[in-house]
């Protein structure tokens, strides 16, 4: 008895010292661009997974992550973060359908493609390849304080993104509650194929009014922005962690961004359309310059005889009028020691950008601001799932996911003239999620 | 809007650390929350995975940690 005693008591010393590192390295995480969790000293702890991301009829990725995180000793962790992802397939572009075939010009302004009557336009010419690399290291600095810091880096074909990040995280009341304070800087360039579209120009589309291929090359070129343009963006965050009880803990998060620069999707356009819902030319769209994000974040973690709970909501809003709601749960049921099975489910809520609009139309006065963009608009999405993992006898890790996601677009009270009214203008997006990973 | 955003905040925190004081548990009791899978970030990979395609696909990111920067993805 005594000596089980014993038992008990080292192993509680251990965890412990276990949920300090856990609680010291998640705080100054969540402020991060890369997690950190407990890691053992000296030792280095990687992590992979594979993802399959598939809609139905549009984009198609595969996804792939290393990290590997390592205790130097005393606290002193590193985590590093390796993503190599692969995109392909047909993204929607912003104009309407209509009853009759519409044809396209390519971003890049080479070739066209041809949308059927009733489909939906999607431009087919998505293909990407994107590495990001990140490096966290976070440490004890004096008194209850951690300090954290990373790099952030992403490049992708028309696409770089830089970012750095530091906060600072102190302990209070046995540490049981946690603050943190957290900044990021990130700087963003893009230069795509075809350059950037001159705002609310409309696009040319070869249809044999040119004499000849310089002048159709002319006349694209002239709705085209030649140089890269970019985009900084400060990320302020504040959090607090509190220990309920024995098996509860909390997170509140606020977060503070700004963003100035290059926000328009060079890839969108609005149909301009006639009061008969016909589309008479296509426009690309524009964004402002700049936008401001507030965010709300809470999580909860319940500890429960066999799993755990976890659950959490986010509230955002922002100055282009965009608010949502996010509430995310898991539930781990632990099937045995080593077994679990965790159902997923998530529903997402957002508002209509002031500057969204579906099309616009002939003769009216052009906004400064509008884009078509689906993903501006308003929408609720879900996503239900399931992870089953085990845990070998070697300690290492296997885990599958499998989840379903749904998008469904809503008219933002837009009244839809003629043709347009028997058109599905708001189509819903389905998507497979498949994810195997592998711990060791 | 901020300025409401601003008294939710106020007095989120403002109640979060007042009760602070009250809560939490002694060093031996942490035998469940030292568990992995309670981890706020437990399954890392998944959740920035997740991020990755909500952040593609809706008009709201970050709030578990930074919102902005990341990559042009459609």
């Amino acid at each position: 008895m005594q000596l089980t005693s014993n038992n008990q008591l080292a192993k509680g010393t251990k965890k412990v010292a276990n949920i300090n590192t856990a609680l010291a390295a998640a705080t100054c995480a969540l402020l991060g661009t890369s997690p950190v969790v407990q890691a053992e000293e000296n030792v280095w702890e990687m992590d992979t997974a594979l993802l399959y991301y598939g809609e139905t009829d549009r984009v198609t990725a595969v996804e792939g992550v290393f990290s590997a995180k390592k205790d130097f000793g005393d606290e002193h962790i590193f985590s590093g973060k390796f993503v190599l992802d692969t995109l392909t397939g047909a993204s929607a572009t912003g104009a309407v359908s209509q009853p009759n075939a519409q044809t396209f010009t390519r971003p890049s302004g080479k070739g066209q493609y041809e949308i059927q009557g009733g489909e939906l336009p999607l431009d087919d010419t998505f293909r990407d390849t994107r590495l990001q690399l990140e490096a966290q290291w976070t440490q004890p600095l004096w008194d209850n304080m951690r300090g954290s810091t990373g790099v952030h880096f992403s490049k992708e074909y028309d696409y770089l993104s830089i970012a750095i990040n530091g906060s600072l995280a102190k302990d209070f009341n046995q540490k049981n509650t946690t603050v943190s304070a957290g900044l990021s800087l990130a700087f963003d360039t893009i230069d795509p194929e075809g350059g950037r579209p001159v705002a609310f120009s409309e696009m040319v589309i070869d249809e044999g009014q040119f004499a000849d291929e310089q002048d159709y090359q002319a006349a694209f070129d002239a709705t085209r922005q030649k140089d890269s343009d970019d985009k900084s963006t400060v990320d302020l965050m504040f959090g607090v962690t509190q220990i309920i009880n024995r098996r509860m803990l909390v997170q509140f998060n606020y977060g503070l961004s700004t963003s100035d620069g290059y926000h328009t999707d060079p890839f969108k356009v609005l149909s301009v359309i006639d009061d008969q819902g016909l589309t008479k030319s296509l426009v690309y769209e524009e964004r402002p310059t700049e936008r401001t994000r507030h965010s709300f974040y809470w999580q909860t973690k319940y500890a429960l005889d066999k799993g755990v709970a976890d659950i959490s909501y986010r509230y955002a809003t922002d100055d282009w009028d965009i608010n949502s709601h996010t509430i995310d749960s898991r539930l781990r049921f632990n099937l045995t020691d080593n077994t679990y099975i965790q159902p997923h489910f998530r529903y997402y809520q957002q508002g209509a950008a002031e500057f969204y609009q579906p099309f616009l139309l002939e003769g009216s006065t052009l906004p400064t601001f509008a884009s078509a963009d689906y993903r501006l608009g308003e929408m609720t999405a879900y996503t239900v799932g399931l992870k089953y993992g085990m845990k070998m006898p070697s300690g290492n890790e296997w885990a599958f996911r499998l989840e379903y996601y749904q998008q469904d677009p809503k008219n933002a009270g837009f009244d839809a003239p003629g043709a347009l009214q028997q058109l599905d203008l708001y189509p819903s997006l389905k998507a497979v999620i498949a994810q195997v990973s592998y711990s060791f | 809007m901020l300025k409401k955003a601003r008294i939710i905040l106020a007095f989120l925190v403002s109640t979060q650390l007042a009760g602070c004081a009250n809560l939490g548990v002694k060093p031996w009791e942490r035998d469940l929350l030292a568990k992995d899978e309670m981890a706020l970030d437990a399954e890392g990979n998944d959740l920035g995975l997740d991020d990755h395609i909500y952040f593609s696909k809706e008009a709201t990111s970050g709030g578990r940690a930074f919102a902005g920067g990341g990559c042009g993805c459609n």
